[in-house]
């Protein structure tokens, strides 16, 4: 079975090492400030401990006052999971950065976010639209869209 | 005498029968050899998981067989176990046994089709998809049997299912797993030791195993490149925790060990099923759920091991009747990460076997 890390307790040695980089942790995740994405995931990769060294899936939930970034990580070393979370409060030009360089399984998976939600991953190597075709015309997954 | 060759781009799809959809790799050549590719895809987006915002949480299933349309029967399984943990549903025994059943029935159904399909690919020109399909057809009877439908069949509830199945579907099932080792050790003997399917798969678009957890992979895509993973085992989900079965896993993760794991699964299955037919107890096969389903504001992941890696849920409630938000998480789509890698380096016709021996449904890439 693979077990759940509480996000309190993984946010405890994170900040250890980045005391500024969570806003709000719970059990069931960690929410990150955009700019120490890319610092806590690599942290969560390459310490022996927790091993991330899976990436189950990326996404983005568009909540109007923000966008919520999520991502799934699993060790298949311990069989173990933890979610984090970044939120983007600026609509008009969301960005976070991109852990392509990390999992490169979020390649497509950070395109088609910006595809439909329009959020930019600073970094990543190839960011242009995925499912619709170049030229099209706002962000259909976002809530004002229809 | 060198003979001088220029880089010459090539598009290989959308439309073409051995892009399994509509698909295009836009390659740059050097001659034969395949210096660049490029994946466009997207030709089949319908904007599923928008069109899920706007329907109830029961409505949102016949959207999921039409993701992987060939393995509908475990989209379904993945959307309502979602739903069932995000609302807090309890689904009785009967129903958790019916499901594995259908969906291991499933995973036969969609493994037969792969590997007709990388046969076809490899040369031997629709004669084994011919046979493939004769057994896939004992399937679809099967699932016709309960659901009514062959190929979409809308069949899983939350909480459990439709209907019952008929009465003459287990003697029927019975049937079909008496007969089935015996097609799959026939094709296995004629393919296994075949000289042309080893000299065209073997060594040929290699996934090496840390490449292949880097990209997400999952399903026989991962396992064939060594890695032992499957949802089943390391996060029982339903009560896959109860039947014994092992995990089929290559070494070499080449286009060879991605079809030895299909046919080792397919074998597995079967003992799934047999194990699962003889303890199948009687009893509802549907928990009381209210007609509109309004889980409790919150988000659950549900994840299974469909026939093409793990097809997740992330579902997102606000309390309303239909999903705030839905994302699928689509092996089809993750596992291609990593295919220029695999191909680069290759010769046009190996490209369409490497891309081939990967499994993938476009409804289920586009979504």
């Amino acid at each position: 079975m693979t077990v759940s890390l509480s996000g309190n307790e993984v946010a405890k040695q994170i900040t250890k090492q980045f005391p500024e980089a969570i806003a709000e942790t719970s059990d069931e995740a960690i929410l990150v400030k955009s700019q120490s994405v890319l610092d806590v995931a690599e942290y969560l990769k390459s310490n022996p401990e927790l091993d991330f060294d899976y990436l189950n899936y990326i996404t983005a939930v568009d909540y109007y006052d923000y966008f919520e970034v999520v991502y799934q990580l699993t060790s298949t070393k311990h069989n173990h999971t933890v979610v984090l979370k970044t939120r983007c409060y600026d609509r008009d030009n969301p960005v976070v950065p991109s852990v392509v360089g990390l999992w490169r399984g979020a390649d497509f998976q950070e395109r088609e976010i910006y595809d439909l939600l329009g959020i930019t991953f600073q970094g990543h190597p190839n960011l242009k639209r995925i499912v619709l075709w170049e030229g099209f015309q706002g962000y259909p997954l976002r809530k004002d869209y229809l | 005498m060198v003979i001088k060759t220029e880089p010459f781009v090539l598009n290989i799809g959308p439309v073409h029968p051995s892009t399994h959809g509509v698909f295009r790799m836009r390659t740059t050549l050097d001659g034969e050899v395949i210096v660049e590719l490029e994946p466009v895809f997207g030709y089949l987006h319908r904007g599923i998981e928008k069109l899920a915002e706007e329907r109830t949480y029961t409505g949102v299933i016949p959207l999921t067989d039409r993701l992987d349309y060939l393995a509908s029967m475990s989209n379904n399984l993945a959307y309502v176990l979602a739903v069932e943990k995000l609302a807090g549903i309890s689904v009785p025994e009967r129903a958790q046994y019916i499901r594995v059943l259908l969906a291991e029935l499933q995973r036969i159904a969609s493994h037969l089709i792969a590997i007709g399909a990388f046969l076809n690919d490899c040369g031997a020109y629709f004669t084994p998809f011919l046979y493939m399909f004769r057994e896939r057809e004992k399937i679809v009877d099967l699932l016709e049997m309960v659901s009514g439908q062959r190929l979409l069949y809308n069949y899983m509830r939350v909480g459990g299912f439709a209907q019952d199945i008929p009465d003459e579907f287990l003697p029927a099932l019975a049937k079909f797993v008496n007969q089935m080792p015996r097609f799959i050790n026939e094709y296995d003997r004629l393919l296994a030791e075949n000289e042309i399917l080893l000299v065209r798969a073997k060594g040929v678009g290699i996934l090496p195993k840390e490449l292949a957890i880097n990209i997400g992979a999952s399903g026989p895509v991962l396992r064939a490149s060594g890695v032992k993973w499957d949802i089943r085992k390391v996060d029982p989900y339903s009560i896959y925790d109860r039947f014994d079965f092992e995990i089929p896993t290559g070494s070499a993760g080449d286009c060879y060990d991605r079809y030895r794991v299909r046919v080792e699964e397919m074998r597995q299955s079967l003992r799934i099923i047999k194990q699962a037919m003889g303890q199948i107890p009687s009893g509802a096969v549907r928990s009381e759920v209210p007609h509109l389903i309004r889980p409790p504001a919150g988000e659950a992941y549900a994840h299974i091991e469909a026939p093409k890696g793990e097809l997740g849920f992330y579902l997102v409630s606000d309390n309303s009747i239909a999903p705030y938000r839905c994302h699928i998480r689509a092996p089809s789509l993750i596992n291609l990460t990593a295919l220029r890698e695999m191909i680069v380096g290759w010769k046009i016709q190996d490209a369409i076997i490497i891309f081939g021996s990967i499994d993938i449904t476009m409804g289920e890439v586009d979504r």
